[in-house]
């Protein structure tokens, strides 16, 4: 894509980096995550230098995917930082751009506008026991957490750390290469479920909830993470409080429907926090002060 | 000060039209509302308040972000922002201009600034008309304003009958005494000008009770309450199109073949589309959690941020809602509570 009146180029006076502006990223590979062919991943490739060199993120982040004439969608990023200069989007076929996102071939480009948002506190979880908890296709920015965590330069940063993902079929897991080499480590604990196995899963079955509660991760100088469908939210999260893991120390993700991904358009608030800019990083002592908007 | 005769206003403002693009109080379709003059004959100052807003001037109702076409693999973007545009605000009232001062916050805040905005505000010079004659649903002195407030112009008029007395009160609005010919006010000009801005505020007739507001909502926000409030309101979203604090967007494409545009164009958070997620899941899927989130953002949540409240007490949307859901009422209502 070649950026006329763009960022980098202008030099006009007191040029204001435009955020509205996306700037192109080339699909590198596509990959499709699911059985049914519903989640899809994309690696891109910055396609200039200057927007290489200036995008710097954390785990947790996201940011708004542009296909022209079709739209922008806000996507965690999957990959982690440590894996540069590739980013990683997994995405779900839910609705116009997503569905348009998984017609992309390799050597097509996008628009990206990003990072935005907060992220999942890692300075906070140094020196701590972390638990990840993970459910369907929400498992994205997790993974992005996990291979930032599990960077060799990083591990030593961390105590325990323990990953349970559950899926409701063995072909709806996501990330299924990186989870065979996570079984192998011995620095972390992955417990993967499916709600129903089928011929070829020979690994555990049952619902997260119930995993929790099996696994039991203490809650002593630990932290959780928790993203998932509302369902195993709901299910999981007193399990967490049987464990005493207190609120301040359970964070999440969270969606709203968004558009500037700025705190601009207004559309995203729950309470005075926007979720695009103060969020989608939440603990539960935070949320529990909001109002019951989402 | 100076003082503007009437019959100079219009060469005053000729010359004004010489360096600059003017945007003023006209009449349309039997309103008042703020658009880009040609000559002074077409300004109508002696409005109450425009229908519309005048934050149009930087924050239209549709504008062009970018645009962008493709060739071949790859996609060219040209951004659409405005620069260098020279304008003038001419006679906007106290309220409107307080309204653009709060969305300075917004687009203008330290962690993103949007350029599309900025740049229309920086290149205007904001000419403020004070009130004589308030209306009787404006209570902008319950908020911080004033029917006189200078607050945020850079050159200010009061209407003396005769002719304007003039205060410039900025660098910004210094430039436009170069095409002036008045001459210096007179002290009855003054005093005048001072008994007009005190009778106007006097007149002020609605009020609403600002203090301990954000505090009395932050312990409402489950209430059964808006269980009430909402039933009345219909979700036309007409108080938050004419509202000057207002500022939520939506974003689109818009596609010719191969090449297109982005777009973005006011938005309500009266609408169930607002926040429809593709899901199916609507966070404030009924009325009750929409006319919530419009109170509790003007007077709690934007508050909470910026320490002011996103009302100026224009009375726009007490006019105009269909169904007279009136937001002084609501306020007494909340006290209430
Ligand atoms: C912070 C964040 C991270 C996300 N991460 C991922 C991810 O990693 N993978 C993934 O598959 N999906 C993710 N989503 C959800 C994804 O953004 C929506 O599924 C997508 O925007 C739907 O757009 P569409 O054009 O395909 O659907 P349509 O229904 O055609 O879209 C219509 C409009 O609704 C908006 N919209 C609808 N649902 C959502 C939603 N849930 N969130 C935000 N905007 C919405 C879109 O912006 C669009 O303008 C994330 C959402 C958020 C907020
Ligand atoms: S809420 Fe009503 S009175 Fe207050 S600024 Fe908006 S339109 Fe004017
Ligand atoms: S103008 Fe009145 S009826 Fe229409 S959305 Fe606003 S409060 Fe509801
Ligand atoms: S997406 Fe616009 S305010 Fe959050």
């Amino acid at each position: 894509m070649t950026f006329i009146g763009n960022n980098a180029a202008s030099n006009s006076h007191e040029s204001l980096r435009n955020p509205y502006l996306p700037f192109p990223m080339r699909v590198e590979r596509t990959f499709v995550e699911t059985s049914d062919r519903m989640l899809k991943s994309f690696d891109l490739a910055f396609v200039d230098k200057v927007d290489e060199a200036a995008f710097r993120f954390r785990p947790g982040q996201f940011c708004e995917v542009s296909l022209f004439g079709k739209g922008e969608a806000p996507l965690g990023i999957a990959s982690s930082p440590t894996e540069k200069p590739l980013l990683k989007f997994t995405v779900n076929r839910a609705g116009v751009v997503t569905r348009a996102l998984h017609h992309l071939e390799e050597g097509d480009e996008v628009g990206i506008r990003g990072p935005l948002g907060n992220s999942y506190p890692v300075d906070r979880f140094q020196g701590k026991n972390v638990v990840i908890i993970g459910g369907g296709f929400a498992f994205t920015t997790l993974r992005s957490l996990v291979v930032f965590m599990l960077d060799h330069e990083n591990r030593k940063k961390f105590k325990e750390i323990t990953v349970i993902y559950g899926a409701r079929a063995p072909g709806l897991l996501l990330y299924k290469e990186e989870l065979a080499q996570w079984e192998k480590r011995e620095d972390v604990n992955l417990y993967v479920t499916v709600d129903k196995g089928d011929e070829g899963w020979n690994g555990r079955e049952g619902f997260v909830p119930t995993v929790v509660e099996e696994v039991g991760p203490s809650s002593e100088n630990a932290y959780a993470v928790i993203c998932g469908p509302p369902i195993m939210i709901k299910f999981t999260f007193p399990k967490l409080a049987d464990l005493a893991f207190p609120r301040e120390r359970i964070y999440t993700a969270l969606e709203r429907r968004m558009k500037c991904g700025m705190g601009k358009c207004g559309r995203c608030n729950i309470g005075p926090l926007y979720v695009c800019k103060d969020g989608p990083v939440f603990s539960y002592a935070q949320l529990e002060e909001l109002p019951k908007d989402y | 000060m100076k003082k503007l005769p009437k019959e100079k206003v219009k060469p005053f403002v000729e010359k004004l039209l010489q360096d600059y693009e003017v945007l003023g109080p006209m009449e349309t379709a039997g309103f008042a509302s703020f658009g880009r003059i040609m000559s002074p004959g077409e300004l109508k100052l002696n409005y109450q308040n425009s229908k519309k807003t005048p934050k149009e001037a930087f924050f239209p109702q549709w504008e062009v972000m970018f645009r962008y076409r493709s060739t071949g693999q790859s996609v060219e973007v040209k951004s659409a922002e405005d620069t260098g545009r020279r304008r003038i605000l001419f006679g906007i009232r106290p309220c409107d201009i307080r309204a653009a001062l709060l969305l300075d916050l917004v687009f203008d805040s330290l962690d993103f600034k949007d350029p599309y905005y900025i740049n229309k505000r920086k290149g205007t010079i904001v000419v403020g008309l004070g009130c004589n004659h308030p209306a009787s649903t404006c209570f902008c002195t319950s908020v911080n304003g004033g029917p006189f407030s200078r607050e945020g112009a850079d050159f200010f008029m009061t209407d003396l009958g005769d002719g304007y007395l003039v205060e410039v009160l900025s660098q910004k609005g210094r430039k436009l005494l170069r095409g002036f010919d008045g001459k210096e006010a007179s002290e009855e000009d003054k005093e005048r000008a001072k008994a007009i801005a005190d009778s106007a505020t006097r007149g002020i007739s609605s009020v609403i009770e600002a203090d301990g507001l954000m505090e009395k909502l932050e312990k409402l926000t489950e209430a059964p309450f808006w269980d009430f409030l909402h039933e009345k309101c219909l979700g036309c979203g007409i108080c938050t199109y004419l509202c000057p604090t207002c500022h939520c967007f939506d974003m689109a494409d818009e596609a010719f073949d191969l090449k297109g545009q982005r777009v973005r164009c006011w938005d309500s958070c009266l609408f169930p589309l607002f926040t429809l997620e593709t899901s199916g899941h609507n966070p404030r899927p009924t009325g009750r959690e929409r006319i919530r989130q419009r109170i509790m953002h003007k007077f709690n949540y934007f508050f909470y941020t910026h320490k002011a409240i996103a009302c100026v007490g224009c009375g726009r949307c007490i006019i105009h809602c269909p169904v007279n859901l009136d937001i002084r009422r609501v306020i007494d209502d909340i006290h209430r509570e």
